[in-house]
């Protein structure tokens, strides 16, 4: 794939979004935009929505092997659109792409994959549920049992999972504002996957079982022009709480974020921005880039405060649109795992 | 003392071994004194005035110039030595036959960075080569281009002279006069002057005679 | 010696002296240029044409080269591995799909044909290389994908598209192709499928067996795919043979032009040296004026190699045009590959001769010390090393010739060869002249022999370019002239049918050979199939064996009733190029599938195609593959036009579905043609360079040659007749190079033919001998020494009695 055709494809939709008009049904080029109150219905918003620029199915896993070894796992599905709507054939205006990672403590994989839409190579169906590029799928009878495989040259997985709660969603009941200027996205997840199955790796499968974390979020208009990168982090502790919050690093050196405290039982608090704060205690040289590897995670409200720390401070994505993506500790007032994932920090 | 050889060897070498050319020569020449050096063909004359200009080196044995030992440098010393303090005058002029006149007189002292105007006009009135300044060295006769050469030679202000057969390619006439005039400027600076020699009446012109046979002084 | 350090010190400082020393000491290097500006003329000259000749070469394959390179690039050909189908020209797209999501990765290519203009599709999304060389990222990817997407072009090709779809004019884009997202070129063709799928070279952990998903592809490794480099290449050779060999030339003749200028300024060098110069301050200035004299010379020489490609490159175009089909700009760009290049050889030839004047310079006495009869001696030395060096490059040479078996050890043979036979000439010269001397007891005849060997060692160099031009021309005309020969017959045995007809559908084949066969003419139907023979791709070939088989074809090696067996189906024939591969030769048995397996009657030569390729009956082929209509038919008629006419009418065939055979037998033969005028131009330049340099060679001489030839004059020779003499002597010095180069030119092609040839293509072109135009070559070669020593000879008969007369004034 010619890295720069990608750029284009993706980064495109971002350099567009200068209008910054929301609550308008369309935009200029004639994609829907988010508008709050929007009513999902479901299993149809599981599946595409092609009037949107840009969508993603992006699920995360911190797991554990028979001997405790702690793993990270990433499968991701997205989808971007040259236009809005869905044609048959090489007609089809979408494009898909798609991530898949394995971490463990010493070393990280990756692949990727691309698809045209139109030809069956890729899609995204609601029922049965089945997300496919290539040979990489996410499928079952419903959003709550779900298999998935994914592999690349050197690794590999195949992989069952279950839903032990309910959908939770983001912000205004699933309309998550990304900026001042009221950029948004509709945003919802299933963080409380319990999954198992297996890794193939180059010293052999092994068998691994843990909580994964499943988000859907799909906007025409999901950065803001100021905004140079993102700091996201899915935590989940101890105690059965779970954390989503993100930061979004903007060029004048201020930072919009974001968070929802998930409850045992799904029940979601959003803030709004400024109460979720993060801050790099420790950056790592990885591509070249220097990248926070160490966190200090607060969350006033809930008297959070914590440190997040990378499993594998080399867990970087080298694929065509960089970025760095891999399983977290979590120690203090609130000790527990997740996922981190950090974009736009630039080569030096 | 201006020059002075102490117990000065050289040999050359071919296929069937060596040939002694000097075989321990020792003299002197004290600044403001005229030379000459005479021998028959082969007696190694100008060996030794090659050795004497740092042109080649000796075997064994010490030359002195100016106060200088010559016999430890390498070429780039001599080289030094020779743009400095020594001129040379040869049998075959060696003007630069791409240069004119002019251009051929002011070498030397542009070399040594001692370019004086003033002396090059004084050397080319004693020599007489004013009208030949923008010719080039071809079309001037044997005696003109020995003018020249002794013009290049002395207008580097050399401590010492060496010439070697100056008057070789010349007439007896010419010859005598250019020794002559030589004579007369190396007087006016005190300069040394060596000459090489086959001529009975050019070594004669001179303060002193050393005579060399069979690689000795007499 | 024993040095003093203190010594040094005492003179004062000699770092400040330099700079000043540098104007004066320039200066008088200069003036002597100024003085002889003929001679800064000729050095120059010799370096632009040596460049010239070397950089022209090198632009006319470096284009020729980076066409194809565009080609390769945009279709990924020859770097990656596809998968093609095992029949027709057709995949489904839903096969293309099926693959991707068993885990096979694969991108699609379309091919297609539309106004003479190669359409070819590829799915920039996922295509290993974007759409190769294209700057697609300059388009928003929405003009690009889809139906209606833009294709990308050069000027050209843009134009014979029209307006049938946006173009975007991209140099990039090899010649007569234009390239565009698969949805746009599926739209143009009106098709819905594909024509194969390029396979990405990174593949994941597990996948399944391909004849589970799409048994009826199969895999063809990419050393297979490049048919268009490999074909050219054999025309490349060609000149890459010519460029080498003038190379060598080119730093002859450098060398001899250096040398002429340290040779003139001898006395100058002394005299700066006397006056107190250091030897390295010297040396380094001399160098610094010589290095950029030779960037000069050499800037100019790639302004003059840029005017010849850009004067035979439509010619090369053509050619390979029209031989192989493929696609060469006829226009040239400056590439840094080769006028680079140009520079580096003339600048390294320079550096190269620089560095043994340099040594001979720092050896030379201060002053003139004039022992000749040592400087023989060494003369003679010097002879007998260059035998021993030229004997061992020889054997070398000889061994090689054995072993070679790889491109890089034919060129090495070919250096061997080269230098070895160089470095022979001198001392063969002077023992025919030595020989020669006494064969008469005129003292004229026995003076221009002992005259000639004491020029001898001044002229080597000069003759030894001469001996590598004539040879390096002997040898690529016999390359050409036999490639031709050799193509000539093959065409006329491949070409035999009168009329070629090509068919779509198997009804239009059965109703075709029906047609025909009801007519009573001789038809030879072709079917094909691709294959696996001894591990190797190769195509199997069904043919009806026939009258015209066995007359026309010729055989490599065969058995008795090679057709009666093939016809009986009881054997096959091989290709030469699948023979040599797979080593196998008539007598062998050879497993052509499906558990059949047949005895080899005959390897036939197939020039030009660089697939293995079976030759069997049809009776074989239908057991093999019964699917396979014939979709090729030869047909034997005296009157092909009318025959078109009538089959157009009869079965509704399009009409450039049907190909009248002495229309591409006369193309093909024009395409030689302008070969070999490529070829002649090459020639007369390359002799031009080696005349140069003996005129280079002969004006050094001249200063030398007044005080050897006065006492001659003296004793009664006119001026005349010694300006006679000395041009005598460069024709008859130029005679003895030819008589030598003769021998090692034919050498030269023998590599090239049977050694280069067979290790770049696997096939073994014939030698032929071409008497005439050696013939010519040599009197091409004596007038070039002629032409050279006209000048010198000329000014050598008018010069003034006066400078006669000095020689004996000046002695003593």
């Amino acid at each position: 794939m010619n890295a720069r055709l990608l750029f284009v494809l993706v980064l495109w939709p971002f350099a567009a979004l200068g209008q910054g008009f929301s609550g308008l049904g369309t935009d200029a080029d004639g994609f829907a935009t988010p508008a709050p109150g929007y009513a999902f219905s479901f299993p149809a918003d599981h599946a595409a929505h092609p009037d949107f620029r840009i969508e993603w199915w992006y699920l995360t896993a911190n797991l554990r092997g028979p001997d405790g070894t702690p793993y990270g796992l990433q499968w991701t599905l997205f989808r971007t659109a040259l236009a809005p709507g869905e044609e048959e054939g090489w007609r089809s205006p979408q494009i898909w792409f798609a991530h898949a990672a394995v971490t463990t403590p010493e070393r990280h994989f990756a692949a990727e994959r691309f698809a045209r839409g139109g030809i069956g190579q890729a899609g995204v169906e609601a029922t049965p549920f089945r997300a496919w590029i290539d040979e990489w799928v996410l499928e079952g009878p419903d959003f709550d049992h779900l298999r998935m495989t994914a592999q690349g040259p050197d690794f590999g997985y195949q992989m069952a999972l279950t839903a032990q709660g309910p959908l939770v969603f983001h912000g205004d009941a699933g309309f998550s504002v990304k900026s001042v200027e009221g950029q948004a996205s509709y945003y919802y997840s299933q963080p409380f996957f319990r999954i198992e199955g297996t890794l193939s790796l180059p010293g052999g499968p092994v068998e691994v079982t843990g909580e994964a974390w499943l988000d859907r979020e799909w906007s025409s208009q999901p950065l803001s022009e100021r905004q140079s990168g993102w700091d996201w982090f899915s935590l989940s502790f101890a105690d059965g709480h779970k954390l989503m919050g993100f930061q979004l690093r903007q060029t004048d050196g201020t930072r919009y974020s974001a968070a929802s405290w998930i409850a045992p039982d799904g029940t979601l608090t959003a803030f709004p921005d400024g109460a979720f704060r993060a801050r790099p205690l420790e950056t790592h040289r990885v591509a070249g880039r220097d990248v926070p590897v160490a966190w200090q995670v607060a969350l006033p409200d809930r008297a959070l405060d914590v440190t997040v720390t990378a499993l594998n401070r080399d867990a970087w994505m080298g694929v065509s649109i960089p970025y760095w993506e891999g399983p977290v500790t979590v120690t203090g007032s609130h000790p527990g795992i997740g996922y981190l994932e950090m974009t736009g920090y630039p080569e030096e | 003392m201006l020059l002075a050889f102490e117990n000065v060897k050289k040999a050359y070498h071919d296929g069937s071994g060596a040939i002694p050319v000097l075989r321990g020569v020792s003299f002197s020449l004290d600044a403001g004194q005229t030379l000459a050096l005479t021998g028959d063909s082969g007696s190694g004359k100008s060996t030794l005035l090659h050795i004497a200009g740092g042109l080649e080196a000796a075997d064994s044995g010490h030359v002195h110039v100016a106060g200088q030992e010559v016999t430890g440098l390498d070429d780039r010393g001599r080289s030094d030595l020779r743009r400095s303090q020594i001129a040379l005058v040869f049998q075959q002029f060696n003007l630069i036959p791409s240069l004119t006149v002019a251009a051929n007189i002011g070498f030397h002292a542009a070399l040594s960075g001692r370019d004086d105007p003033a002396r090059i006009a004084r050397l080319v009135a004693a020599l007489g080569l004013q009208d030949q300044l923008h010719k080039y060295p071809e079309a001037l006769s044997g005696g003109q281009q020995q003018r020249v050469a002794i013009a290049r030679a002395l207008a580097a202000r050399p401590k010492l002279l060496l010439a070697d057969e100056p008057t070789g390619n010349l007439d007896e006439t010419t010859a005598a006069d250019v020794i002559e005039e030589m004579l007369a400027l190396v007087a006016m600076d005190g300069t040394g002057l060596m000459v090489v020699t086959h001529s009975a009446k050019v070594a004669a012109r001179m303060d002193r005679g050393l005579r060399l046979t069979g690689g000795l002084l007499e | 010696m024993t040095a003093t350090p203190e010594a040094g010190a005492v003179i004062g400082a000699p770092h400040r002296t330099r700079p000043r020393m540098i104007g004066p000491c320039l200066r008088a290097l200069l003036s002597h240029w100024r003085r002889n500006p003929l001679q800064l003329f000729a050095f120059l000259a010799g370096l632009a044409l040596a460049t010239a000749l070397w950089s022209g070469v090198q632009a006319i394959n470096a284009e020729a080269r980076a066409s194809y390179d565009a080609a390769a690039a945009t279709l990924g050909e020859g770097q990656y591995d596809q998968l093609l189908p095992r029949s027709g020209d057709r995949i489904a797209q839903a096969r293309y799909v099926a693959l991707r999501r068993a885990g096979w990765l694969v991108s699609p290519i379309l091919e297609g044909r539309l106004n003479g203009v190669r359409l070819v599709g590829v799915d920039p999304v996922t295509a290993p290389a974007g759409l190769g060389g294209v700057s697609i990222a300059e388009e928003p990817a929405s003009a690009v994908l889809g139906p209606s997407g833009r294709l990308f072009a050069d000027a050209e090709t843009a134009q014979r598209l029209g307006d049938l779809v946006d173009i975007t004019v991209d140099p990039n884009v090899a010649p007569g192709l234009a390239v565009g997202d698969i949805g746009a070129v599926q739209a143009l063709l009106g098709r819905g499928d594909l024509s194969r799928l390029i396979l990405l070279p990174e593949q994941p952990l597990a996948r399944p067996a391909l004849a589970e998903i799409a048994p009826e592809l199969l895999v063809q490794p990419s050393s297979q795919s490049a048919d268009i480099a490999q074909l050219t290449d054999s025309f490349h050779l060609n000149l890459t043979a010519f460029g080498f060999l003038s190379f060598c030339v080119g730093l002859f003749i450098v060398h001899s032009a250096l040398g002429l200028a340290f040779e003139q300024r001898r006395g100058m060098i002394r005299t700066l040296r006397a006056l107190g110069t250091p030897l390295r301050f010297l040396v380094a200035l001399i160098a610094a004026e010589m290095l950029a004299l030779a960037a000069i010379g050499a800037a100019l020489g790639v302004l003059l190699g840029f005017l010849i490609a850009a004067a035979l490159l439509p010619d090369v175009a053509a050619t390979l045009r029209g031989l192989y089909g493929a696609q060469v700009s006829g226009s040239l760009q400056l590439r840094a590959e080769w006028w680079l290049s140009g520079f580096g050889l003339a600048l390294f030839g320079t550096a190269l001769a620089l560095a043994g004047r340099i040594w001979r310079v720092a050896r030379m006495p201060l002053l003139a010390g004039g022992r000749p009869r040592a400087w023989v001696a060494a003369h003679a030395a010097r002879l007998r090393l260059q035998a021993g060096a030229a004997l061992a490059l020889l054997a070398a040479a000889a061994v090689l010739a054995f072993l070679a078996d790889d491109v890089l050890t034919g060129f090495v043979l070919l250096g061997c060869l080269n230098l070895g036979a160089a470095l022979a000439l001198p001392p063969i010269a002077e023992r025919v002249s030595r020989m020669l001397q006494p064969w008469r007891r005129t003292p004229v005849w026995r003076w221009f022999w002992a005259d000639t060997r004491q020029q001898l060692p001044g002229l080597s160099l000069a003759l030894m370019a001469l001996l590598l031009a004539v040879s390096a021309n002997v040898g690529v005309a016999t390359m050409v002239s036999s490639f031709r020969l050799t193509f000539v017959a093959f065409l006329d045995q491949r070409l035999a049918p009168e009329l070629f007809v090509r068919v779509e559908t198997a009804q239009e084949s059965a109703a075709l050979e029906t047609y025909l066969l009801g007519r009573g003419l001789e038809v030879l139907p072709l079917r094909r199939a691709p294959a696996q023979i001894a591990g190797l791709p190769a195509r199997l070939m069904g043919v009806r064996v026939g009258p015209t088989y066995r007359d026309n074809w010729t055989f490599v090696a065969a058995d008795a009733d090679v057709w009666d067996r093939v016809e009986a189906g009881s054997a096959v024939l091989l290709n030469e190029q699948l023979a040599r591969r797979a080593d196998l030769w008539p007598g062998d048995v050879v497993a052509l599938g499906e558990g059949l397996s047949l005895p080899i009657a005959g390897v036939v030569g197939d020039y030009g195609n660089p697939t293995g390729q079976v030759v069997l009956s049809h009776a074989v082929f239908e057991r093999l593959h019964p699917d396979r209509f014939a979709r090729q038919f030869g047909v034997r008629t005296a009157s092909p036009a009318a025959l078109r006419a009538e089959i157009s009418a009869a079965l509704g065939l399009p009409a450039n579905a049907m190909v009248d055979q002495a229309v591409v037998k006369t193309a093909s033969l024009r395409v030689f043609e302008r070969t070999f005028l490529v070829t002649d131009a090459l020639n007369l330049l390359t002799l031009g360079v080696a005349g140069f340099a003996i005129l280079m060679s002969l004006l050094t001489l001249a200063d030398q040659r007044v005080p050897q030839l006065a006492p001659v004059w003296a004793l009664g020779l006119t001026r005349r007749q010694l300006g006679g003499l000395e041009l005598l002597r460069a024709v008859v010095l130029a005679l003895i190079v030819y008589l030598c180069a003769l021998p090692v030119g034919l050498a030269l092609g023998w590599v090239l033919l049977s050694v280069v040839n067979v290790a770049a293509f696997g096939w073994q072109l014939p030698i032929y001998l071409f008497p005439y135009d050696y013939a010519l070559l040599g009197l091409y070669a004596l007038a070039a020494a002629a032409l050279a020593a006209a000048w010198p000879a000329w000014r050598l008969a008018r010069t003034p009695l006066g400078a006669l007369l000095k020689v004996f004034s000046n002695e003593r």
